[in-house]
């Protein structure tokens, strides 16, 4: 798999969950791409580099998502 | 005058001890008079409304924190984590109140300058408030806003040679005990092991991938002065193979009062005479002491490293000369669960500087890929050992059992064999069978 393919696969799977969810999961997203965890990550981490996924931190719990999504974007006044 | 009335806090100050809030109500008159005139780039007043809004909490017996958030800086995922008052329009100053976490220098060695470098930076670009070292261990610099994060991390990481820490599901910032650098009962350089790998594991600090968070900690020796076998998912504990080294004269010297046991310490009232037999022999937990005819002697496989003889007699007592360390894993320090202390893994692992600690390497990165294939959302090592069993880990990471992992004599009496593991599998030839049992 290449990351256009990884990507492409990520993006759609988190836009047809996002009516009930906006934050996922690491594993949510090795789930997704079908890959061992460490493999996973180095396409992850590419998706967050290039904006497509950003970082979502409770401060002990990291989570994935797709930019502005969620309530969190806006409520809390951090649009870029 | 203060901004807000804080009634309750200032009942606080009563007390005998330093208080919290008479270092913040001082942090908020020194932002206030500004004397060094420097153009403060958070609210002036962040520290009063920080005060007001911690008065509120007391009054409601609730809190008026909401945290987490996409807050952080370009391409890290951990370090800095999100806060933010409930009620921004009574307190402006602590609208966006934002943590940020900064790796300590191994050992926790630092000079003055570089801490100076720090407090300025945080006065300029922050609420001036840290919090050093509480149990994370790493720096802790309270209340910024979100304009200030990336500039913030520049200067530390371009002008100040500084890392941010770790938060989130993220290797947490690593921590050790001072080790070699000031004492002798350290079995390795804890600083070293701990710069190494947290230099080498980079990739996990900073970006997240775990099922939750992973701490390593690093003690030199059995004393455990970062207690890492109660507060690491990974505690390196420093231990030696061979004798502990006893210095006879040394021994007398004690027992004679000319030395002072303990290291001097414990001195604040009259113990007595030292008696060797009461306070060490006596102690020893697995009873491998004696003192016999002025001469003291120890079995040394029967020591389990508690260190006690050691601690009260260091000039005479000394670790022995081949050292290591051990590995425990599965500790955790939860409020709401109960704290879970670790389990042994690896007995003694030698602590190879010049093959980069490989040996360690191969045992971590073990760990790892098992939790993060089986570890369930937000389950830590520790859990996931006592969800799927200790033998279930030793597979996954290729280690053979020994008898050091054993905790107990067991309580189940039957043994669970594998198939593999019995000569000709679970199927027989029931002829056979049948020549020697009938029907």
């Amino acid at each position: 798999m290449d990351q256009a393919e990884a990507q492409e696969k990520i993006v759609t799977a988190l836009k047809a969950k996002l009516k009930s969810k906006s934050k996922f999961y690491f594993n949510d997203l090795s789930g997704i791409l079908d890959m061992k965890p460490r493999e996973a990550k180095k396409f992850i981490n590419k998706m967050v580099e290039d904006g497509i996924l950003e970082y979502w931190s409770s401060g002990s719990t990291s989570m994935y998502g797709l930019p502005g999504t969620g309530k969190q974007a806006g409520a809390e006044h951090e649009e870029k | 005058m203060a901004k807000h009335k804080t009634p309750l806090l200032d009942q606080l100050e009563s007390g005998p001890w330093p208080s919290f809030v008479s270092d913040l109500k001082q942090e908020a008159a020194k932002r206030a008079k500004n004397e060094k005139g420097l153009e403060l780039q958070i609210p002036k007043d962040v520290v009063e409304d920080l005060l007001g809004v911690l008065e509120l909490s007391y009054k409601h017996g609730k809190t008026h924190w909401k945290h987490g958030g996409i807050v952080g800086v370009f391409g890290y995922g951990g370090g800095v984590i999100g806060r933010y008052c409930d009620q921004p329009t009574m307190f402006p100053g602590v609208a966006h109140f934002h943590t940020v976490r900064v790796a300590q220098p191994a050992g926790k060695f630092y000079s003055t300058e570089h801490l100076r470098k720090l407090c300025n930076l945080w006065d300029f670009r922050g609420s001036g408030i840290t919090n050093m070292h509480g149990s994370t261990g790493d720096i802790i610099l309270i209340g910024t806003t979100t304009p200030q994060l990336e500039e913030i991390f520049f200067e530390m990481s371009h002008n100040m040679n500084q890392d941010l820490g770790g938060s989130g599901s993220n290797l947490r910032t690593p921590a050790d005990c001072i080790g070699q650098a000031r004492c002798e009962y350290a079995c390795y350089d804890t600083q070293d092991l701990c710069h190494t790998l947290t230099l080498e594991y980079q990739d996990e600090l900073h970006r997240p991938a775990f099922p939750y968070k992973f701490k390593f900690k690093f003690d030199g020796c059995p004393n455990c002065c970062v207690a890492s076998i109660a507060r690491s998912d990974m505690s390196f504990i420093g231990t030696w193979k061979d004798d502990i080294r006893i210095d006879a004269e040394a021994v007398k010297a004690y027992v004679g009062g000319e030395i002072k046991p303990n290291g001097g310490a414990h001195a604040g009232r009259d113990w007595g005479k030292f008696d060797i037999q009461k306070e060490v022999v006596a102690l020893c937990p697995t009873g491998c002491m004696k003192y016999e005819n002025n001469k003291l002697t120890i079995n040394n496989r029967e020591c389990t490293r508690c260190m006690h003889c050691i601690n009260a007699m260091p000039r005479a007592l000394r670790i022995g000369k081949e050292t290591g360390c051990s590995i425990l894993v599965g500790a955790k320090a939860p409020i709401l669960d109960g704290a879970q202390m670790g389990s042994l893994l690896v007995p003694f692992v030698e602590v190879n500087k010049d093959d980069g600690y490989q040996a360690i390497k191969d045992v971590v990165e073990g760990i790892w890929d098992w939790w993060m294939e089986e570890g369930k959302n937000r389950e830590r090592l520790g859990e996931l050992i006592k969800r799927q069993g200790f033998q279930k880990m030793l597979e996954a990471v290729g280690i053979d059992p020994v008898p050091q992992h054993v905790k107990e004599p067991r309580s189940n009496p039957y043994i669970f064999w594998k198939e593999e593991e019995v000569e000709g599998g679970w199927t027989r030839d029931i002829d056979a069978f049948r020549k020697d049992h009938m029907r």
